[in-house]
This record gives structure tokens, C-alpha cells and sequence, in this order.
């Protein structure tokens, strides 16, 4: 079963790369206001 | 489309949006045809004919790949490109990539027509293209991730919508599987052998398969509900830190359940119940998604009654908890014993494609195309409404049916007589799923009239409207 050789670190890469983005994410505010940027894209459209 | 106006920063790119939302409607057709075409051959086997291009084996390659690919895949383009603009308040960003996106894509998709039937096929499920169309794909994936990053890289809000990042991880991970499971050597112009071998080849085949199904049919298709459930509801998502929630939760977890569809193969056993493991754990965050998205109708449930639209939102979204729960409950080790290589698996996957995937594309195609061609609304609101229930009946008889011939399969495969003989041969249950087959045919033959109203509803809505092209919102929102 080599494949896991290939396949287990490449999902382990992608969780440590996940876990990277989600601390972006958390770390620049994304998740500040949360509800409030629920809303927005209600009014994010001007109708035709 | 000859009356676009000219397009600037000021305006939305929506004429790739139209381009893409017409050919969801037009893959859609065709797609379930060939599906009700097969389904017809496995109750009537003469209708193979005895032509190799219309044999099942070939023909059945061309439905997975036109439904999934070029209809569902449209869909995904059409909505991502629509919504990333609108929630980033920006235009789209490289329009002549976005462009390529479109005919590139649908070069692909005619490649697979037409090698398709005429035997070409890698022999894998679910990427069966062989090498030259597999590097079109590529370079067409690779343009539209540089399309929507680029979009959300030049977003004029500072927070990124929580559809986008479900339609940006299903951009990323689609490249990766389908460069890692692709990866072959060419042996001609339209031969070539997996890099992979044995045992090796079906791991990395269904890290592939079950992880488009987890990224393609189910992260993609939750961009599309996060964006067009709360527009067409005119409320906000019932929990914003439910979504949240449930996009990370999913992505990780959902790259480790791939094993489920080897158990009981030459996959050591330790891996195959780390994947079944993992998909038990994925039932809490895709019943969250399901739970916030059905939810958001809370207050608002007399809405239902009244537009078809939204049904076909909410209906998706049961399908969506179905499959989810059934997806997991298969994955257990002692009921895949029962259910693998049956039926079953057949009325699971249509529960969770025909279902959920295929009512929320519709559901936001109708949102979308009166707003794409400058209409107050599709051309008939009565049709979208037989097309509902067309559509929801053709689903039931499909995924009952199948349920039921799936376990049937099942039981008469492991049914030993006291000697340890088989109580069964396998022709016994060939005849036992006959019936099953007919009631098949007809669920697929009504959900395939149900895309034949919608082709005609939006053939009728397009005729009478004229693309628009809708200014970039510049106000701050709420800032």
C-alpha cells in the first residue's frame, strides 16, 4: 500500500494548510460581525 | 446576445453567466436523456441494438460525464461567476480568461460526446477522458481558479461571503484530484496507462471519486444554496456562524471517507475503517448546512406555499439531509456488507443528484434567468410549478425503486443454504430487479419531462427579455 505513502501526507499537508487559513481567517477578522454579513448580500444587488 | 452593452468596470460580467446558464439548461436535457436512454436499456436490453456506440457500457460514461460535468459543472460556473461578483461588489476579474472558461469547457464537454461513444475511456470512474481532453481540463480549471481568486483578491468588502468559501474549495480540490488521479502516460494519441497500479489505482481512484462527490456535488452545490436560498427568501441565512461552522467542519473532514468505497477489498482494514470513521463524523456538519439552510425559511414558512421557486430550494435541502444520512449509514462496515455492489448505491447517488444536486441548480437557474435577461420573472410561473412536482415525483419512483432492488440484490447474494451453497445465482436476481427497473424508468422519464418544461419556460423567458447589464453596487454597504 505505498499510495498511503502519497496520499496520507497530502491530506495531512492539506489539513495543516486548512488550519493555516482558517487562523487567516480568524486572526484578520473575517468572523468579527458575523450576523451582520449575512445581510449584507441582500442588498448587494441592484435589481434590473 | 448581440445587444450587450459595452462592457466596463461599472457593469457585472454576466454575459458569461448567461453563456453558462443557458448550456446548464441545454447539458441538462441532454444529459438525462442519455440517463433515461440507459435506464431503458437495463429493463429493455434490444435497445442496445447491438451497436457498440449505443451499447450501455459506453453510453453510461456519457450520462455520469454530462450530468456531473457539463450540466452540474455549468451550473457551478454560472453561479459562482454570478454571485462572486455580487458579493465582492466587483467586476469579474480577467474577463477574456472568463471567456476561455466558457468555450473551453464546453469543448470538453463535446470531446466527451464524441469519444465517449466511439470507446475512448481511461477506465476510470468518474474521469474516464482520456490524456489530451484530461490537459484541457486542466488549463480550463487553472483559468477559472485564476478567474475567481483573482475576483476575490480585488473584492471591494472586506469579509468573504461564506459561499465563496465553499465554491473556492471546490475550485482548489477539483485540481488537485484531478491532476493526482489523471496522472498517466500517453500511449498514443487517445491511449494511456494510469501511473497507478492495482490496489494503488483504486485507493487513489476513490480518494478521487468520493472527494468530487464531497467538493464538486456537495461544496460547490452549498455555494449555490448559501448564495441563492437566502436571496430567493429575501432573509439572511438563518445562522451565519452555523455556516461558518459548517464549512470548516466539512472541509476537514471530508478528504479522509474516500476508503469507504473499498471496504472489504485488498485496502488494509485499518484504512478502510478510518474512512468509514470519518464519514460517520461528517453527518453533524452536513446536517448543520441542512438544518441552517431549511431553517432560514423560519418565519417565513407561508412563502412555500406560494413560490414554486423556493420549494425547489427547500426540497433540495431535504434530499440533502437524506443522502447525508444515508451516506454515512452505508459507509458502516456491516450495512456496506449488504448494500455494495446493489442497487442501493445506484438509488443513493440519485437521491443526492437528481435530488439535491439537480433541484438546487434549477431552483437558482429560475432565480437567475429573469434577472439575467431583464424579466420580473420566468415566462411561466404555473410551469415551474408542474415541473416541481414532475421533477419530485420522477425523484421518489427513482430512489424507491431502487432502495428496494438494492436490498433485494442483497439479500439473495448472501442467502446461503445450510450446506454453504448459495441459495441464489446471480441470474435470480437479475430477474428479481426486473420490475424495479420499470418503475426506474419512469421516475427518469418524468424528471427528464420536468427539464423539457424548464428548457421551454426558459427558451420563452430568454425571447422576450434581452441581456441587461446590471451596474456594480458602489455604496458601502452598511459599513
Amino acid at each position: 500500500m505505498d499510495i498511503l505513502y502519497l496520499l496520507v501526507p497530502l491530506s495531512v499537508v492539506l489539513v495543516l494548510a486548512i488550519t493555516g487559513l482558517l487562523a487567516w481567517a480568524v486572526g484578520s477578522g473575517q468572523f468579527d460581525d458575523i450576523e451582520r454579513e449575512g445581510q449584507r448580500i441582500l442588498i448587494d444587488d441592484t435589481e434590473p | 446576445m448581440n445587444i450587450e452593452i459595452r462592457s466596463d468596470e461599472a457593469t457585472y460580467n454576466d454575459t458569461v453567466v448567461r453563456q453558462f446558464a443557458i448550456m446548464t439548461i441545454v447539458w441538462g436535457v441532454v444529459g438525462m436523456l442519455v440517463g433515461v436512454v440507459i435506464a431503458a436499456q437495463l429493463a429493455f436490453p434490444a435497445l442496445n441494438f447491438d451497436l457498440p456506440w449505443l451499447s450501455y457500457g459506453r453510453l453510461r460514461p456519457l450520462h455520469t460525464n454530462a450530468v456531473i460535468f457539463a450540466f452540474g459543472g455549468c451550473a457551478l460556473f454560472a453561479t459562482s461567476y454570478y454571485a462572486v461578483q455580487r458579493t465582492c461588489q466587483t467586476r469579474l476579474f480577467a474577463g477574456p480568461l472568463a471567456a476561455f472558461t466558457f468555450w473551453g469547457w464546453q469543448a470538453v464537454i463535446v470531446a466527451a460526446a464524441i469519444s465517449l461513444p466511439l470507446g475512448y475511456t481511461s477506465g476510470k470512474e468518474y474521469a474516464e477522458l482520456e490524456w489530451p481532453i484530461d490537459i484541457l481540463i486542466t488549463l480550463v480549471w487553472v483559468s477559472y481558479a485564476v478567474v475567481f481568486f483573482g475576483t476575490l483578491f480585488t473584492r471591494k468588502v472586506r469579509h468573504i461571503y461564506v459561499a465563496n468559501w465553499f465554491f473556492g474549495a471546490f475550485i482548489l480540490t477539483v485540481a488537485l484530484l484531478h491532476v493526482v488521479n489523471s496522472a498517466a502516460i500517453p500511449a498514443g494519441p487517445m491511449k494511456s496507462y494510469s501511473v497507478y497500479a492495482g490496489v494503488q489505482d483504486a485507493m487513489v481512484q476513490w480518494w478521487y471519486g468520493h472527494n468530487a462527490v464531497g467538493f464538486f456535488l456537495t461544496a460547490g452545490f452549498l455555494g449555490m444554496m448559501y448564495y441563492f436560498v437566502p436571496k430567493q427568501i429575501g432573509r439572511p441565512v438563518y445562522s451565519y456562524r452555523l455556516s461558518i461552522v459548517h464549512f470548516w467542519a466539512l472541509i476537514f473532514t471530508y478528504m479522509w471517507a474516500g476508503p469507504h468505497h473499498l471496504h472489504y477489498t485488498a485496502l488494509p482494514d485499518w484504512a478502510q475503517s478510518l474512512g468509514m470513521v470519518f464519514s460517520l463524523i461528517l453527518l453533524a456538519p452536513s446536517w448543520g448546512g441542512m438544518i441552517n439552510g431549511v431553517m432560514t425559511l423560519s418565519g417565513a414558512w407561508h412563502k412555500l406555499r406560494e413560490d414554486p421557486i423556493l420549494r425547489f430550494m427547500i426540497v433540495s435541502l431535504s434530499f440533502y439531509g437524506m443522502s447525508t444520512f444515508e451516506g454515512p449509514m452505508m459507509a458502516i462496515k456491516t450495512v456496506n456488507a449488504l448494500s455494495h455492489y446493489t442497487d442501493w448505491t445506484i438509488g443513493h447517488v440519485h437521491s443526492g443528484a437528481l435530488g439535491w444536486v439537480g433541484l438546487i441548480s434549477m431552483g437558482s437557474l429560475y432565480y437567475l434567468i429573469p434577472r439575467l435577461f431583464g424579466r420580473d420573472a420566468m415566462y411561466s410561473v404555473r410551469a415551474i410549478e408542474i415541473h416541481f412536482w414532475v421533477a419530485t415525483i420522477g425523484i421518489v419512483l427513482y430512489a424507491v425503486s431502487m432502495w428496494v432492488s438494492g436490498v433485494t440484490q442483497g439479500l439473495m447474494w448472501r442467502s446461503v443454504e445450510p450446506d454453504g451453497t448459495l441459495t441464489y445465482s446471480f441470474v435470480e436476481s437479475v430477474k428479481a430487479s426486473y420490475p424495479y427497473y420499470y418503475v426506474r424508468l419512469t421516475g427518469g422519464l418524468l424528471y427528464l419531462t420536468g427539464m423539457v418544461i424548464m428548457a421551454w419556460n426558459v427558451a420563452m423567458t430568454v425571447t422576450g427579455g434581452k441581456p441587461v447589464a446590471v451596474p456594480v453596487l458602489r455604496a458601502p454597504a452598511h459599513a
